[in-house]
């Protein structure tokens, strides 16, 4: 019987990573993901600070000036970078307030959604019983009805303007976040760390906030990150509609809607606003995806 | 030549920070008609060793290996479409969970005639009455109406059964066995060992069972290698094995044997197998090992009497141990 | 599988109550009493005005009206639109074929595409095509169709000329009665010349621009659903009987793999509604989702609450079919007692 070839020498083995350390080194491991970070951090930027960096305001006209095409097409001025639209406002001054408007659409429902979502599931889990029943059929119910039908009702009836569009658009996403939060509770609630916390006698609420959610955190930040670029294209379409804020505000949707006589003579006009909608959805998504795999153990593992 | 061979073969997996060594340097032989045992702790990578005969580690495995033939051929060099002609049908595999090892979205009967169509040149008919002949030899009753039964309709036992009804389907010359009995109840695990040995019996085939269990070694076996945390720790015949173990590991195994416990309390090994970030520097068992010195937990161990071991047993009591020596003294 | 269908029918119920609760409290909360509004009309007497109210039985109580709007409904009368004064089931099902012919044509090509590149960007995992596969999915998924349909009609109808812009077929070359109500095979059966290729050229870019989404969606999903479905037991013992990787994949993996997908594609069906009306407006297509807000636009509120009742009601049906789907694929389903 022949022995075993000598042992190759013993590698040193490495300090197992901290779990803030851990999910930085698997997301950073995802180049989308951190290209996407990138274009949303310089897009949050810019919308912030989108009054020191805009030229012009959002909404003043420079007659003489409509319709100019982006500097490197002929016929442009260099004083409009990107051109100007139909009634001679500056178009990049215009994207820029609109990555503020869009990005606060987003935001807010975003919160909205993660803080009534979280209430509603939690209740939904815990309680159990005729509030589970309400709250899960009220849900079903937004869902039976098509995302963009309902929110559309919904400004039917409360009338079309910003706070409305946010309104709106967390009402029709947030089925989403309860039964997420609800399920996550639910598995939580059969682990044996739960029934550990239950008979050291730890409150009902206690329970709930600091035993359960903290575990139910990651699927919900993913949530959060895909709910953000969903309200964002919700809000656009929306206002594409002119359902959505009215009229001058620089929503990209609206902006888009605003151009569709010039489609064909001015095409720049009509590409600028999508385009903006696309990169910002699309490194949104980017980033969901990479927090998505950084956050999921089962994936980590490969 | 034995019909199997592998020497030292290395696996590691490609883990989120580094390489994870799960095989380390383990050689083994098998020959026709034998029945070797591999044991060893959860862990010691004894599965993934046999996996990576049959060629069924994921993506971020790597395999390297000075050897590893079967019937003299390459395993290795072989192209993925010449190795399938191997794998499925001289050599078979089944594993530790039956219920999850069927595929639950076909019956029963196509899972077993698929594996007959792949490999062999029978019609339909002989292939269903092959099928169910097989059924039969497994000891499944009225295998005709269990053609027909969904993966999800049968008892853990049943799917084992026909698990191992599909592996023989081709009359491998080789049955690698993955803990077959883990997952089962007490009494069902009994039948499906007793089934397995009268198979191997009955056929010729070589059987390879890994295993956790001393008890099915004794039961089963003719011979056992030793795994532990990767490595192999010591191979000897199970009689020579039972009778007189060589490394520290081996010895402590036997005696958490309930049968072969002395005091009143069941002896256990303290600690668990060293996993991807606290291996040792010196013997990967030193940690847990009632006998190490500083020698052991600096320096990697030589094979000696075909243990892995500085200081290897020798009717119970280490050789060369220094301790010893001084009591000597 | 007669009681998994019956249990499932049985849960739809509540919920197709609590739909009619909505709609009926929506017709109340919108700005603008539908007798309010005609106050204003010339020569409109206050004894006409309570007559049209008794009429529309608005003057009895709030509990009475309900039950007589949900009995209304439960025999099939949806209302009245203000502006055209025909029923509003008429209107739906007069303009609800070309919806579906779109969403139907939509989610086909969504599947077709969405699933064999799921498929081949799981096998080739952290390959060249995974990447590229998955870069066009993600960037799908980000799309806002709207803008999509203005570029794609801008590329291929303005500049390359290859399709029409707007409507189901050149209503000056070809005419003929609807028979089933979906172009494509009217235009068939109208046996004109050249009318099937005309629908199809008129209905490409709809198809596309409402199919991205789902494809996307599709695609990403299988991807997933296969890679798991890869790493489990079943897989393995597949692949330890020395099947082919085409087979392993086909087979074994995808059949298993598509069972989270049937899911999908059942709640991509909302999601195609929902970009039918966005669609339906870019190319002038005249379905509901077009007819939808138009009705908001008139203030056509009968016609919107009608409209958004059916609706609901053809998502929980879909939704209904797509469960008994799953039932047929996964046998454990089918077998559950």
């Amino acid at each position: 019987m022949p022995s075993d070839a000598s042992l190759p020498a013993g590698t040193t083995a490495p300090a197992p990573p901290g779990p803030l350390r851990a999910f930085w080194r698997a997301f950073r491991e995802n180049r989308g993901a951190v290209l996407g970070l990138a274009v949303v951090s310089f897009i949050l930027f810019v919308a912030v600070f989108a009054n020191v960096l805009a030229p012009y305001s959002p909404i003043e006209q420079f007659r003489g000036f409509s319709k100019l095409p982006p500097f490197w097409v002929e016929g442009s001025d260099p004083k409009f970078i990107l051109g100007t639209d139909a009634v001679g406002r500056d178009m990049l001054s215009r994207l820029m307030y609109g990555a503020r408007v869009s990005l606060f659409i987003g935001l807010s429902v975003m919160v909205v959604s993660m803080v009534v979502g979280v209430a509603l599931g939690l209740a939904a889990a815990f309680f159990g019983g005729i509030v589970d029943v309400i709250i899960i059929r009220v849900m079903d119910l937004i869902m039976a009805i098509p995302s963009l039908v309902l929110a559309i009702l919904i400004i039917a009836i409360i009338g079309p303007n910003l706070t409305n569009t946010i309104v709106a658009v967390t009402i029709v996403g947030l089925p989403r976040y309860v039964r997420l939060v609800r399920a996550s509770a639910l598995t939580e609630l059969t682990k044996d760390y739960v029934t550990a916390a239950k008979v050291s006698g730890v409150g009902k609420f206690r329970l709930m906030t600091a035993t359960v959610l903290p575990n139910c955190l990651a699927p919900l930040i993913v949530q959060a990150a895909l709910g953000l670029s969903d309200a964002i294209l919700e809000a656009a379409g929306l206002g594409f509609l002119g359902l959505g804020a009215q009229p001058p505000t620089p929503e990209w949707g609206s902006m888009l809607a605003d151009t569709r006589d010039l489609m064909l003579s001015h095409p720049w006009v009509m590409a600028f606003p999508g385009i903006a909608i696309l990169i910002t959805v699309l490194a949104i998504n980017l980033m969901g995806d990479g927090l998505r795999d950084a956050l999921d153990p089962r994936l980590r593992r490969s | 030549m034995s019909m199997l061979e592998i020497e030292n073969l290395t696996v590691e997996f490609k883990t989120g920070s580094g390489y994870f060594r799960a095989v380390d340097g383990v050689s083994l032989q098998v020959d026709k008609g034998e029945v070797l045992a591999i044991v060893g702790e959860s862990g010691s990578g004894k599965s993934v060793s046999m996996l990576a005969v049959m060629g069924l580690l994921p993506w971020t495995a790597k395999v390297t290996a000075d050897r590893m033939t079967f019937e003299g051929r390459d395993l290795l060099g072989l192209s993925a479409n010449d190795r399938r002609r191997i794998i499925g049908k001289d050599i078979a595999m089944i594993f530790q969970e039956p219920m999850s090892s069927l595929n639950p979205c076909f019956t029963v009967g196509f899972q077993i005639i698929e594996a007959l169509k792949e490999h062999l040149d029978l019609d339909k008919a002989q292939r269903k009455a092959r099928a169910i002949e097989l059924l039969g030899l497994v000891g499944i009753p009225s295998p005709e109406q269990r053609l027909r039964a969904f993966p999800h309709q049968l008892s853990g036992g049943m799917s084992q059964r026909v698990m191992i009804a599909m592996a023989i389907a081709c009359s491998p010359k080789l049955l690698i066995a993955d803990e077959p009995t883990t997952a089962l109840d007490v009494t069902i695990q009994a039948q499906i060992l007793e089934l397995l040995v009268r198979l191997q019996k009955e056929t010729g085939m070589g059987l390879v069972l890994i295993t956790h269990s001393m008890g099915v070694v004794a039961e089963t076996a003719e011979r056992v290698s030793v795994q532990y945390a990767g490595q192999k720790v010591e191979e000897q015949a199970v009689k020579e094995l039972f009778r007189d173990p060589r490394h520290p590991y081996t010895a402590a195994l036997l005696s958490a044997l309930p049968e072969r416990a002395k005091g009143r309390k069941l002896p256990s090994i303290p600690g668990v197998v060293p996993g991807q970030f606290d291996r040792p520097a010196g013997c990967l068992f030193a940690p847990r090992c009632q006998l190490a010195t500083e020698l052991c937990h600096t320096t990697p161990p030589p094979r000696l009497d075909g243990a892995l071991c500085h200081y290897p047993l020798k009717d119970g009591a280490p050789q060369n141990h220094p301790g010893l020596k001084e009591r000597a003294a | 599988m007669i009681r998994f269908f019956l249990k499932r029918l049985a849960l739809t119920i509540p919920t197709f109550i609590a739909l009619m609760f909505i709609t009926f409290v929506m017709l109340r909360l919108v700005p603008g009493d539908p007798i309010e509004v005609r106050r204003g009309e010339r020569g409109i007497s206050p004894e006409r005005l309570a007559q049209l109210r008794h009429d529309m039985g608005l003057d009895q109580p709030l509990w009475k009206q309900f039950l007589d709007y949900a009995n209304a409904l439960l025999h099939g009368d949806f209302g009245t639109s203000i502006v055209s004064k025909s029923p509003v089931l008429h209107e739906f099902l007069t303009l609800f074929p070309a919806t579906l012919e779109l969403t139907i044509t939509a989610m086909i090509f969504a599947i077709v595409l969405g699933v064999p590149a799921g498929v081949i960007a799981a096998s080739r995992r952290g390959g060249v095509y995974d990447q590229a596969l998955m870069g066009l999915a993600l960037t799908g998924y980000s799309m806002p169709i709207f803008w999509w349909g203005l570029i794609l009609v801008l590329i291929m109808s303005n500049t390359l000329h290859l399709t029409p812009v707007s409507g189901r077929v050149d209503l000056i070359k070809f005419y003929y009665q609807p028979v089933t109500g979906f172009m494509l095979i009217d235009s068939i059966l109208s046996g004109q010349k050249g009318a099937f290729m005309d629908a199809v050229r008129h209905l490409i870019l709809p198809m596309i621009v409402l199919g991205t989404v789902p494809l996307a969606v599709i695609a990403r999903m299988t991807r997933s659903s296969m890679l798991e479905v890869l790493e489990e037991d079943y897989v393995r013992t597949a692949r330890a009987k020395g099947l082919s990787w085409t087979r392993i994949v086909g087979v074994h993996a995808l059949r298993n793999a598509l069972i989270p997908v049937v899911t999908v594609i059942g709640l991509q069906v909302g999601g195609l509604l929902a970009g039918a009306v966005l669609t339906e407006t870019i190319f002038s297509w005249p379905g509901v989702g077009k007819w939808l807000i138009e009705s908001i636009n008139r203030r056509d509120y009968p016609a919107l609450q009608g409209g958004i009742m059916l609706i609901a009601t053809i998502v929980i049906l879909v939704n209904l079919f797509i469960d008994m789907l799953y039932g047929l694929i996964n046998p454990r389903i089918r077998h559950a007692k």
